[in-house]
């Protein structure tokens, strides 16, 4: 794996991969020395033209624990607020030793000119672009679905497994949203049957072409007993000037998730939610934090998964999980 | 002056004769020709005779974006690509919405002495769609405008629009529609449909185009004037414009190359040089253009040539400027687009590229028949040719082509301008006299 930039781009097998190696990783996460040496004297920049203290701060920490020196790069106060352009910073920070850059853009497709262009020769890694792509945020979601509903009524190992079968809704600002986009298809590479539930504004045109089925009723949905349901931040600006809904009263009442309609689910149905939250608007206190809410561990399992794409891209090659324990990361640690 | 005869070309793609220019006119054609003393002989034997191309389309950036183009360098390209005569847009830097800027640029054409230009004046003062500009002035100015567009934004005030086609009755005029709901478009990156929907990008939806055209061939038919719709792009635009046709509406209709030959799928890896306004479209809508053209719903094609300056193209893509460059590679993409697959015949091709444009924009001595006694503004073109694209050899000062690397058909060997020839061999005549 060169480049992390599309969950579109992964085959099945890909995938499994980095699931399975960030289940490995996370293995290594319970050692009271969490610290790996696999990516010594290797260099990663975190080049974040969009504020996300949460998304930088997660794959700091996972290039850290791979012992990779870590560059923070943000757009604010620095030349890029001064205007300087995409290409400068790419070419600025190749000259400096980048092997990985860990980008965040709001344009959308930004960390796909980074990895066509010659600006440079590092590995780049999609960490949110505009409203397209959101890879790893999807992989730490798959992650945290296989963990929870794989092997379920046995207690199996997941690894190696994919997740077949498996019904997730997605619901909420699917159109501005890019964790949907990446999860659309990363779910669906992964054998788990995505159903999106938003009012139409906020659906694009041209879903009908997704692998999802579409729905405008949660509770329609709801009822169908699915095992998951992915909660999407829905910005309040989204309300302004040729608005996309009503009012918030009117979005939270038909596409909320509130104690009324958790109660409602089955009772092995986990709740998820990228963060941050609007707490009273897409999501209740009462369905945040519920026993059946993982948002929590969707933060911790995102250190896990980010460690194992770091790790795939900067050692060029998909090994699969058990080369891994037993080799690189087992031989070191 | 120099006589030329030109040896063997099919006229129009039809029958073989000679033609004899003398003193910036066809003097012969035929027998008499082939017969008649000459100074210099120009063989074309297996090409085809054209008249000259004329564009209606045409962003030279001067005065104003010097770096993307110059009035020297674009009608250069213009003449390498067929052209004999240019419509330059209005959006300058000062807009040409004044009698002095409008006679600037026409002058500036005049003394490069490649192709004649003739400036389009903006419909209102600065191109902001409030008030209309001196349309009379321009008109009655040296460069005799007749073309009026705000291209590049849209004049969407339904009452401006209307003034606008009215006043332009007085001499002769025609607005050119830049058809573009702004309000749907806020932010818009790309065709709106499943490549926007799965890429993130905002979405420029087919009915921002198609709410406009159907109003303005509306107001144009109650008001009695002539419309103009520059580089329509969808289906529905051409359903509309045959509608308003069959109506009797006096409304003339634009396609580009890119609209004929390209579509949204490119995106998908994001390269800017992909971008442009209105955006490429679905197979379905490129379809229906070429069909549009091929049955006269569609008029001429225009070039919409763009050029942009390299730093405005190598960036991200919501950071990128709309446009391509397209005049030498129009006659090309419409060949592989229309005559190539047999839709249309040379014959239509001088009629869509020369004829047409010529009398919309009411250019007398440009877009006339090959005939003795008319002006000697001629193109030959050698349809077996093939090549291949690069940015880098054009004459053009930018570099945003979106055709780089593809092998297309035909190439123009020759321009004549008025009798002399601007292009031989498929390369620029250097002439006295020629100031940049």
């Amino acid at each position: 794996m060169r480049h992390l930039l599309s969950t579109g781009d992964l085959s099945r097998e890909q995938a499994v991969t980095i699931l399975d190696t960030a289940a490995a990783m996370a293995a290594t996460q319970a050692r009271e020395i969490k610290k790996l040496p696999t990516l010594r004297g290797r260099t990663v920049v975190n080049l974040f033209f969009e504020d996300s203290t949460r998304t930088r701060i997660s794959f700091e920490t996972a290039a850290k624990r791979l012992s990779a020196d870590v560059i923070n790069f943000s757009a604010k106060g620095s030349s890029v607020s001064k205007g300087e352009s995409l290409k400068d910073t790419a070419q600025t920070l190749q000259a400096m030793g980048a092997d990985a850059v860990v980008i965040r853009h709001h344009a959308s497709g930004a960390p796909h000119r980074l990895a066509a262009s010659r600006w440079t020769d590092g590995a780049v890694v999609n960490a949110g672009d505009g409203t397209h792509q959101h890879p790893t945020q999807a992989l730490l979601d798959a992650y945290t679905l296989r963990r929870h509903l794989i092997g379920l009524h046995g207690g199996a190992d997941p690894t190696g497994r994919d997740l077949d079968g498996l019904r997730v809704a997605i619901v909420g600002d699917v159109l501005h949203s890019r964790v949907a986009r990446s999860n659309v298809q990363l779910l669906h590479t992964l054998g788990a049957q995505v159903t999106l539930v938003a009012p139409p504004t906020l659906l694009p045109v041209g879903v009908e072409s997704w692998t999802a089925d579409v729905s405008y009723h949660l509770d329609e949905v709801l009822a169908q007993g699915p095992d998951a349901v992915m909660m999407l931040r829905v910005q309040r600006e989204r309300m302004g000037g040729g608005g996309f809904f009503p009012s918030p009263w009117e979005y939270t009442r038909g596409y909320g998730l509130d104690a009324r309609r958790l109660a409602q689910l089955p009772e092995h149905t986990i709740v998820m939610h990228p963060g941050p939250m609007n707490r009273g608007l897409e999501i209740s206190a009462d369905a945040a934090d519920s026993p059946r809410s993982v948002v929590v561990e969707q933060v911790a399992n995102g250190v896990a998964v980010r460690m194992a794409v770091l790790y795939l891209v900067l050692s060029g090659q998909d090994q699969t999980a058990g080369d891994l324990v037993a080799g690189q990361i087992g031989a070191h640690a | 002056m120099t006589t030329t005869l030109i040896t063997g070309a099919r006229l129009l793609g039809e029958d073989v004769a000679d033609v004899l220019v003398e003193d910036g006119r066809i003097a012969a054609i035929g027998a008499t020709a082939t017969a008649a003393r000459h100074d210099v002989v120009v063989p074309a034997d297996g090409l085809v005779m054209l008249p000259g191309l004329v564009d209606l389309h045409t962003h030279l950036r001067e005065p104003g974006r010097e770096d993307a183009e110059t009035i020297w360098s674009g009608t250069r390209a213009a003449a390498l690509g067929g052209f004999t005569c240019v419509h330059a847009m209005a959006n300058t830097n000062p807009v040409q919405d004044t009698a002095g800027v409008v006679e600037q640029v026409w002058r500036l054409g005049r003394d490069a002495g490649w192709v004649d230009v003739h400036p389009v004046g903006a419909v209102t003062v600065g191109l902001a769609g409030t008030q209309l500009a001196e349309l009379g002035a321009m008109a009655a100015s040296a460069a005799r405008v007749r073309i009026f567009s705000d291209d590049g934004k849209c004049v969407h005030d339904p009452v401006v629009m209307r003034r606008a086609l009215e006043y332009a009755k007085a001499f002769d005029g025609v607005i050119a529609q830049h058809s573009q709901e702004p309000g749907l478009t806020a932010s818009s990156q790309m065709h709106e449909g499943i490549v926007s929907a799965e890429l993130g990008l905002t979405g420029w939806p087919a009915v921002a185009e198609e709410a406009i055209i159907a109003r303005d061939v509306l107001l144009a038919g109650h008001v009695g004037s002539r419309l103009h719709v520059l580089h329509l792009s969808t289906a529905g635009s051409v359903d509309i414009v045959r509608w308003a046709k069959a109506r009797g509406i006096d409304v003339t209709a634009e396609a580009t190359p890119h609209h004929l030959f390209l579509t949204d799928e490119l995106v998908r890896g994001y390269d800017p040089v992909f971008k442009v306004n209105p955006p490429l479209r679905t197979a379905a809508d490129v379809e229906a253009v070429r069909a549009g053209l091929a049955d006269g719903t569609i008029d001429t094609v225009g070039t919409d040539h763009a050029p942009h300056p390299r730093e405005d193209k190598d960036c991200e893509w919501a950071a990128a400027a709309f446009g391509m460059t397209g005049l030498e590679t129009a006659l090309s993409v419409v060949q592989a687009a229309m005559v190539d697959t047999g839709r249309m015949t040379w014959a239509d091709v001088a009629r869509v590229m020369s004829f047409t444009p010529a009398a919309i924009g009411r250019v007398a001595d440009q877009g006339r028949p090959i005939e003795v006694g008319e002006p000697a503004n001629l193109t030959l073109v050698d349809p077996a040719a093939r090549r291949v694209v690069t940015a880098q050899d054009q004459a053009t000062a930018s570099l945003n082509t979106p055709f780089g690397g593809m092998e297309l058909p035909g190439r123009v060997v020759a321009t004549f301008l008025h009798g002399r020839a601007t292009v031989l061999e498929g390369r620029l005549v250097e002439h006295e006299g020629a100031r940049r």
